[in-house]
């Protein structure tokens, strides 16, 4: 992509924000995004590119939901974010500053304002250790909390995320996946972060189960104003609370549109026919079910052009020959397809 | 009070082996107290004496009695092989955790070394060291750990590896752990359990080895009581006096087996998940 590209489309995302904060309360940027690109080495010399040219913005207080199939990316994003990879190009910024440069002690000190749910409840926490340590820990690593007040703390973080108070000596292997996602949760909020990244929080999880934690989520972001950056690869749950849904593709974002926009003006061809694909209760089995023919190519020698192209039904000459970028239709909504 | 008897309860076998092994060395340390004659005490007329209510265990060539002389090899048979076991056990798993958690260069160089460790039958090169260091029972350990310290390393590192990608571990650095905090918190209690159990398992193959290089000629020396080296000496009157090579031999099989089974047991107490 040429510079003069990469300062357009900066320039939208700043567009972006501040057209924004006219319609709806004041939005404040936290974390942004800017050309992230994260490339992995793949076998036989060649590279994977996991993520590719990301720009996106996480508001103070407000939930970006991040949607794509599996392997698309969306997870290496994120562990970007909490700094657990390093981004191959491009810039992070919270609060304004770059945080994928930092290293040792100030690494370590970064940490305290993005927190991080993990997936699978079952593998996030030490089989040694109990409900007490595991959520008093983060506390006791940057020496918030004294020894004595571990047990106060802990029963108060167990309160907040409502799981009764004399869970605390227990051990995480003795509780439902519900209860354990909580306790993770309850880990994440202990250093009161800023911003609070959940890796498919909820996919590992039962249905009923799923919306008591997100209805915990939405409380937890009235109460405290934190930002969440959720992963999800289900679209219907993600646009029921989340301020901005992008949805990723092949290691792109190819649309970013606010939340309640999701099921009555998705633009691009990929979500369009992500939205065919879900199943309800109210649906109509006679109509025949949407779903994506073929599989979603290797990202590994990605071929130029969109990346949707074999399997986009309006795939046009245009799109195998040059990549889209993210272009602003309408207000908070971007996408990237030539059709527009 | 109530806690011990529901342990005790809980881990029957443990508690039996235990109790045997404490017993094995409470006779170590009281050597002195329960012998009945000095080990080291020869009284020539009294040389090769069957059995009998005298000498429990019959007299060796020199007429010492071999009771004593079985009661006092436990001190140094015990010692010596626990402080190898201990020895092996930290060299390790420290280098195993190490190369495991940091991989790299530092994998790299320490498997590598593991690698030509391994590659040598191990008694053979123990006979090397120990030759060279010379023959005593303190070169004898160190020969010994030199050889045998690669399977722990190994088993350390493939530990962590198994350990060193699960969520938990990334969840405690972002969660600000230091290395150091994540390396004795995480990793090394998650290792433990398994190389303990490996440790105590190994006290009697040890013991063995131990045993094996002194009646080569390789560790213990003459006149020190020890169980190889009294076997070592037995063997030329085995068809003359058994009884020589008989009871040190019944001791280091009933210590090997205390020891083999308490690993055993132990294994079962330390599965967190009961």
């Amino acid at each position: 992509m040429s510079p003069e590209n990469k300062k357009k489309k900066a320039g939208f995302a700043g567009k972006t924000a501040a057209g924004t904060e006219k319609t709806n309360r004041k939005l404040e940027p936290i974390l942004e995004a800017r050309h992230v690109t994260k490339q992995f080495p793949a076998s036989g010399g060649r590279t994977l590119k996991a993520c590719n040219d990301i720009n996106l913005t996480v508001y103070r207080g407000r939930t970006l939901g991040i949607v794509g199939e599996s392997g698309c990316g969306k997870s290496t994003f994120v562990k970007m974010i909490v700094q657990m990879f390093q981004p191959t190009e491009g810039e992070i910024l919270f609060d304004g500053k770059d945080i994928t440069k930092l290293k040792g002690e100030e690494l370590r000190q970064s940490r305290r304002k993005i927190q991080m749910v993990f997936q699978d409840p079952a593998a996030a926490f030490s089989p040694k250790m109990k409900i007490i340590d595991i959520i008093t820990e983060p506390l006791m690593n940057f020496k918030l909390i004294k020894r004595s007040e571990r047990e106060a703390k802990a029963k108060e973080l167990l309160r907040m995320v409502e799981l009764p108070e004399d869970f605390v000596y227990r051990y995480p292997h003795n509780m439902s996946g519900g209860q354990r996602q909580r306790v993770g949760i309850a880990r994440a909020l202990a250093l009161e972060p800023e911003i609070i990244v959940c890796d498919e929080a909820t996919s590992a999880l039962d249905v009923s189960v799923q919306d008591r934690i997100i209805e915990l989520l939405v409380k937890l972001q009235k109460e405290k104003g934190i930002s969440f950056v959720f992963i999800c690869h289900d679209m219907a749950l993600v646009q029921s609370f989340a301020h901005q849904v992008a949805v990723m593709y092949l290691g792109n974002i190819v649309e970013v549109l606010p939340g309640n926009q999701v099921g009555s003006n998705a633009q691009h061809p990929y979500t369009q026919a992500m939205l065919g694909a879900i199943f309800s209760t109210h649906m109509d089995f006679d109509k025949k079910i949407e779903s994506i023919e073929s599989e979603a190519p290797s990202p590994v020698d990605a071929p130029p052009g969109c990346p949707f192209q074999n399997r986009c039904d309006r795939c046009r000459e245009i799109c195998r020959r040059e990549k889209p970028v993210l272009k602003e239709i309408e207000e908070g909504h971007q996408v990237a397809c030539h059709l527009f | 009070m109530q806690k011990k008897m529901d342990f005790i309860k809980k881990h029957k076998s443990f508690t039996v082996f235990a109790i045997l092994a404490i017993a094995l060395a409470l006779v170590a340390i009281f050597a002195d107290k329960i012998a009945p004659y000095d080990p080291y005490e020869a009284i020539l007329t009294d040389a090769l004496q069957a059995p009998s209510s005298t000498h429990w265990f019959g007299t060796d060539k020199l007429g010492r009695d071999l009771f004593s002389r079985v009661i006092f090899g436990s001190r140094i048979s015990l010692s010596s092989a626990l402080i190898l076991v201990a020895c092996i056990f930290v060299v390790g798993s420290v280098f195993g955790i190490l190369a495991g958690y940091f991989g790299g260069w530092v994998d790299a160089v320490i498997m590598r070394i593991a690698d030509m460790m391994i590659s040598f039958p191990g008694m053979v090169l123990a006979i090397a060291i120990a030759g060279i260091l010379g023959a005593s029972i303190t070169n004898a350990v160190i020969a010994i750990t030199a050889v045998s310290w690669t399977k722990y390393a190994r088993l350390a590192r493939s530990l962590v590896l198994k350990i060193k990608n699960c969520d938990y571990i990334a969840a405690a650095r972002v969660t600000g752990s230091t290395t150091s905090h994540i390396l004795s918190v995480y990793l090394f209690p998650n290792v433990m359990p398994t190389l303990l159990v490996t440790a105590f398992t190994d006290i009697g193959s040890m013991m063995l080895e131990l045993a094996g290089l002194s009646f080569l000629g390789f560790g213990a020396q003459a006149p020190q009581a020890e169980w190889g080296l009294m076997l070592s000496e037995g063997r030329s009157y085995m068809m003359a006096a058994p009884w020589m090579m008989l009871y040190p031999g019944l001791a280091i099989l009933v210590t090997v087996v205390i020891f083999n089974l308490l690993g055993d047991s132990l294994r079962d107490v330390l599965d967190p998940r009961d």
